[in-house]
């Protein structure tokens, strides 16, 4: 038997075609586009409900995910994105692409990469709270909607990202 | 029944094409910002025109009511400070939102970090919000779209859009020829 690594991935016309049908779905099906960082502001809601209820009812923002019949835990976004992992496990698995790694550059070691992807994930949570969502729920959901606001997040989003990038071209190598 | 199985028939194709593009690698994502690897865009826009493009001739049809499509409200300067502050994170982690969970769910420990990471992040940025909340509702302009905001039939919006999309596609292929 010759050995099998993983298989490569498909084409990115291909599978992002495939992406913006599975979004249209979700419009035509569910009236709203995909989501993520959503589900994470709905778990938060609901984690600092559960430690401190009288302070976060007060809270503005995670009050609009306590409202009355509203279900945090399992909020629409929360099980779209609990799908998006069980579907993104068994694409890994059929393909031989499910490995315990750190992705990192040659530049830098792994407990640093760890910590800037914690780093970089804080930074962005705080930018998709501003932003009112991500490249899911902004970029891909609001701009396919023509959405003004959204088409802001992708600029501003792609701007800092390329006047970043130069600064961390030795830990990405 | 749609209220739980939808959205996570919706997640499941979702995560499957995320995954099946890439965009589950952290390497690979990062290569669009250094002009590598244009798989980010790539996918990004093939999405976004196909879905547009859907919408577009659905309600033309008469298949869809437009009205129904849940358009985001717009707010300018809390929504643009929040797309800088994300650019600068996806570069640091190598991962958004969506694709640390597709990193995540695939075993890469870098996924997990970005997940823990902006939990607290979002967190954090939730308790310290009605602080800040003059800002964060600040220069409002409502659900509306860029043909409102342009005063432009939405099929020149659209054509626009996908002519965009196609020079960048060509842009992109030279860009990984020289890489």
């Amino acid at each position: 038997m010759t050995p099998t690594g993983p298989r490569p991935y498909a084409n990115p016309y291909v599978a992002g075609t495939a992406l913006g049908l599975v979004l249209l779905g979700a419009f035509v099906f569910a009236g709203r586009g995909l989501g993520a960082s959503g589900a994470f502001a709905s778990v938060a809601a609901a984690t600092a409900h559960a430690v401190a209820p009288a302070s976060t009812a007060s809270n503005t923002y995670f009050a609009g995910y306590l409202a009355d019949g509203a279900r945090p835990w399992t909020d629409w976004l929360v099980l779209e994105l609990a799908g998006a992992m069980a579907g993104a496990w068994m694409s890994a698995r059929l393909a031989g692409r499910t490995a315990l790694v750190i992705e990192r550059g040659a530049g830098v070691a792994a407990s640093a990469r760890l910590a800037m992807a914690a780093a970089g994930g804080g930074v962005m949570g705080a930018g998709a709270v501003f932003a009112r969502g991500c490249t899911s729920g902004q970029a891909l959901s609001g701009g396919a909607v023509l959405s003004p606001g959204s088409w802001l997040f992708i600029a501003g989003a792609f701007g800092a990202a390329y006047v970043t990038a130069p600064i961390l071209r030795r830990v990405w190598r | 029944m749609t209220t739980f199985a939808l959205p996570l028939v919706i997640g499941v194709a979702f995560g499957w094409t995320l995954e099946r593009a890439g965009l589950g690698s952290a390497r690979k994502l990062v290569g669009q910002f250094y002009l590598r690897d244009l798989t980010v865009f790539k996918v990004m826009f093939s999405a976004l025109v196909t879905a547009m493009l859907g919408l577009f001739w659905l309600g033309r049809l008469g298949v869809i009511d437009l009205a129904a499509v849940y358009v985001p409200q717009t707010f300018v300067a809390p929504q643009s400070l929040g797309g800088v502050l994300f650019g600068v994170g996806f570069v640091v982690s190598g991962l958004c939102p969506g694709t640390s969970c597709v990193a995540a769910a695939t075993g890469r420990l870098d996924g997990v970090a970005t997940v823990a990471g902006m939990f607290a992040g979002v967190l954090l940025t939730g308790l310290a919000l009605p602080s800040i909340w003059t800002f964060y509702e600040s220069t409002p302009r409502g659900a509306v779209t860029l043909p409102d905001a342009l005063r432009l039939p939405y099929g020149a919006v659209v054509f626009g859009v996908v002519l965009a999309a196609l020079v960048g596609f060509q842009i992109a292929e030279r860009l990984e020829r020289r890489a």
